[in-house]
């Protein structure tokens, strides 16, 4: 099953620049509805696959692209650590390719950070074949720019990833979840107020009338922060956060148009007629309108915040949210700088790109 | 890619003359004596004069003193306060330089956010003091960082000890706006997660000034832990120390901080410090745990438990506050100790994979033996940076030399076990020779191409941080007949 294809892989972008092939980069296909539409002949990653290294007492984990989550997750759990930024997979097929080119992170986001956080490095394949490594595999590392990290979010447009480094971190010993009563502006107050102390909550969630938290740590802090935080225990607590994570719960997997709102955590809720769901201490606000998006991108932009389409709605529009002039000719020049002939997934992300 | 070529047709006179047409009287310094201050940074070896040392007081001046720059093709050095240990502000010798410490402004803490909006010139600690009324703090803290300030911190993606458990300066800077060379403000990041587009905070921190010049910064704060706790353990060889390490880490404990000290660095720390180490230790581990206090008393028993199982001589526990900062004092001390133990040293800056630490420090001591110079080893054994102090005599004729040789192969050989030239300090002019060593051509030029995304006539911070081809070339040459290139063919993943 383990494979290499580095080299195969590298010559066939090789070839796809001299003849301008625009590529479609495809992993597990898992996020194909992120993003705008694809573009270009599939150049198919998920067999380029495998652990390439794993040393539980340095906190890192290298693995090739293609590598499923499931395998990544299931060898870090049997050494009791885990992926900090608990990472979504749409489907069981979620690579860790397709994880870092969307920038995806789960629940823990902001109490552990997110996916370019965790990276300490990768492999990839410019847009002209060839192969470049930055970063490392280690903690800490300035040599040269943190290109790697450049990789995160940017849905395969400035390279084809190979493979990649990532910090790990002991999973935590006890989990609880608790849950309270209250409406959504008392509950993104609760969040903050919470965020704001040295407590050992690991994710937050409102929706429909109820407040969630995660505690995790060791039993000792996990049962002080019960006693002083109170609510009631959630039953199926693990299943309720994967659903949050994956998308499976039931109100967050409809098939309709979906917005998702980030926003500094403490923002009010927005008066954008709709219904939310809110995660990750207030940061992240899923939500559902008949609002024209120009409206609800106002709204967000008001608060400093930003709105991706994330699933559905019009996918050759701005799926994500518009960037300054200034931002988006620098992002021109740095998508030529790695890809001039502009063949990796050209347009996923802006049209410009 | 050939650099676009820079045109050294600078009058200094007229240079002169429009820089005051931009700026305040007395924010141009010109003199002899004045500009002497400003030849070097925290690396002191290297010195240069610039030009003309500018010190702009708002963003508008400092945009029209870039324009001016752009347009004439001026070099531009922008520094903080030139604590940096690897030359990343030495002037430009046809340039100016810019300080940027009347950005001094602490513009905003947000508690509700948890978000502190700072001008690049503020001192790191500054905006810890800043926030501690609201039970917050800033988690990166550089050695330096009574005196360093953020925006350098910005530039050199700087650490500190607690960076295993809290990250990098990379992991704590949500926002900031940045000039280009030519003058362009840009906005990057928010208090809101996860910016549209390309993570450019990311790739502005530690890109060493080469890319643009931050105007202000928005900081991630943390609430400041219930707990804290400090653990020496002493031990009869640095290996038993460095095995500790993976235990405690194995083990599923994420400690605050981790630092290990070899004999002479012991000695020479606890000569000036008095921190109350044992002298005849060949090493010290220094655990910090923070965190919930009925927790920590469990973990600081565990942790003691793993040391005493390696044959740990010694065991201290630290509970109140003045006796952490006693246990601390001597690691902090460290580099100010060697002073009083040779009249130089040269501090080097890998990053090993932990478990390599042995056969690297065998190394380190063989060739400290050929070069006829000592070092003392303190090492952030958390996250795998190592320090090693070459001391030397600068007034000994070849004895500099002799130390940047043993240093670059110490460098050379953090590479070859998998780690790199520079953990925390940077790459500035010091280690220009070793990026050669960590990175392929192609690799370096596509960091050429970022900077020419930013910054195409290389006007910024020219000749740092990026190696040119030819430098590359020409060390490869002179290696390969020393014989002395590590193996290329080897896996440097």
């Amino acid at each position: 099953m383990d494979r290499d294809l580095g080299e195969h892989l590298c010559q066939t972008v090789r070839q796809a620049c001299e003849t301008r092939t625009p590529l479609c980069i495809r992993g597990g296909g898992s996020k194909s509805f992120y993003g705008r539409t694809a573009r270009g002949e599939p150049l198919g990653v998920a067999d380029h696959r495998g652990i390439v290294a794993y040393e539980p007492t340095e906190l890192t984990i290298t693995v090739r692209c293609g590598t499923p989550l499931d395998e990544v997750e299931a060898m870090l759990t049997a050494r009791n650590q885990m992926l900090a930024f608990e990472p979504p997979r749409h489907a069981s097929a979620a690579t860790i390719g397709g994880t870092i080119a969307c920038g995806l992170s789960g629940p823990r986001r902001m109490y552990a950070g997110s996916v370019r956080d965790s990276l300490l490095g990768l492999r990839c394949i410019s847009g002209e074949g060839r192969i470049l490594r930055f970063g490392g595999a280690v903690m800490k590392n300035v040599a040269g720019f943190d290109a790697f990290r450049l990789m995160a979010g940017a849905m395969g447009t400035l390279g084809v990833l190979l493979d990649a480094t990532f910090k790990v971190l002991p999973r935590p010993e006890h989990q609880e979840t608790r849950v309270f009563e209250c409406d959504s502006t008392q509950a993104i107050a609760t969040m903050n107020a919470w965020a704001s102390r040295p407590l050992p909550v690991s994710a937050t969630a409102w929706h429909d009338g109820r407040l969630y938290a995660r505690l995790e740590g060791s039993a000792d802090a996990v049962n002080a922060a019960r006693r002083e935080l109170g609510g009631d225990a959630l039953d199926e607590a693990q299943g309720f956060w994967r659903g949050l994570r994956d998308h499976r719960q039931s109100w967050l997997s409809q098939p309709d148009m979906l917005w998702r709102i980030a926003l500094p955590p403490a923002t009010p809720p927005l008066p954008i007629v709709g219904e939310w769901l809110i995660e990750w201490g207030g940061a992240q606000r899923w939500l559902r309108t008949a609002m024209a998006p120009k409206f609800v991108r106002e709204m967000c932009a008001r608060q400093r915040g930003h709105a991706t389409v994330f699933r559905g709605g019009d996918r050759e529009g701005s799926v994500f949210h518009p960037l300054p002039v200034p931002v988006m000719q620098l992002h021109r020049r740095l998508k030529e700088a790695f890809d001039p002939r502009g063949i990796l997934n050209p347009q996923r992300l802006y049209r410009e790109l | 890619m050939e650099p676009k070529v820079h045109q050294p047709s600078i009058d200094p006179s007229v240079l002169l003359d429009a820089l005051r047409s931009v700026l305040s009287p007395g924010s141009v310094l010109h003199e002899a004596e004045q500009l002497a201050p400003w030849e070097c940074d925290g690396l002191s070896a290297y010195r240069q004069r610039p030009l003309f040392v500018c010190l702009p007081e708002t963003v508008e001046q400092l945009q029209a003193l870039l324009r001016l720059c752009h347009e004439r093709q001026v070099p531009v050095v922008a520094r903080g306060a030139g604590t940096g240990l690897s030359g990343g502000a030495l002037p430009d010798a046809e340039g100016v330089l810019i300080g940027l410490a009347k950005f001094n402004r602490i513009l905003e803490i947000d508690p509700a956010n948890r978000l502190a909006r700072v001008e690049p010139g503020v001192r790191n600690v500054a905006v810890s003091e800043a926030s501690a009324v609201h039970g917050l703090y800033y988690a990166p803290d550089p050695s330096s960082q009574i005196a360093c300030t953020i925006g350098g911190n910005i530039a050199e993606n700087a650490g500190g000890v607690h960076c295993l458990k809290y990250g990098l300066t990379v992991h704590n800077v949500v926002a900031m706006k940045v000039l280009t060379m030519d003058g362009t403000l840009l906005e990057l990041g928010g208090g809101a997660p996860d910016a549209p587009g390309y993570d450019l905070l990311a790739l502005m921190t530690g890109s060493e000034g080469l890319l643009g010049i931050v105007v202000e910064a928005t900081l991630r704060l943390l609430p400041l832990p219930a707990s804290t706790r400090v653990l020496l353990a002493a031990f009869d060889s640095v290996s038993a120390a460095a095995t500790t390490v993976g235990d405690i880490i194995g083990a599923g404990i994420l400690p605050a901080g981790l630092e290990l000290m070899d004999r002479l660095a012991i000695r020479a720390a606890e000569d000036y410090a008095g921190a109350g180490y044992p002298r005849d230790a060949a090493a010290i581990l220094l655990c910090e745990l923070d965190g919930d206090s009925e927790e920590l008393d469990a973990r600081m028993r565990q942790v003691e438990a793993l040391a005493t199982a390696r044959g740990a001589t010694r065991i201290d526990i630290a509970v109140d506050p003045a006796e952490r900062r006693r246990l601390w004092a001597g690691r902090k001390a460290a580099f100010p100790a060697m002073g009083r133990i040779a009249p130089d040293y040269y501090c080097m800056d890998g990053t090993i994979p932990r478990r390599r630490l042995p056969e690297v420090l065998e190394h380190i001591s063989e060739w400290s033996r050929e070069y006829g110079l000592a070092v003392a080893n303190v090492f952030h054994a958390g996250d795998g940076n190592l320090h090693p102090l070459i001391l030397y005599d600068a007034n000994r004729p070849g004895e500099l030399e002799r130390a940047e040789e043993f240093g670059g192969r110490i460098l050379e050989l953090c590479v070859q076990v998998g780690g790199t030239i520079t953990g925390e300090h940077g790459v500035g002019v010091e280690k220009l020779d070793q990026m050669c060593v960590q990175f392929t051509d192609a690799e370096l030029e596509q960091f050429r191409l970022i900077k020419d995304a930013f910054d195409p006539h290389r006007l910024l911070n020219r000749g740092k941080a990026v190696p040119t081809l030819h430098r590359c070339a020409e060390l490869g040459r002179m290696h390969v007949h020393a014989g002395k290139l590590p193996h290329p063919e080897l896996e440097r993943f």
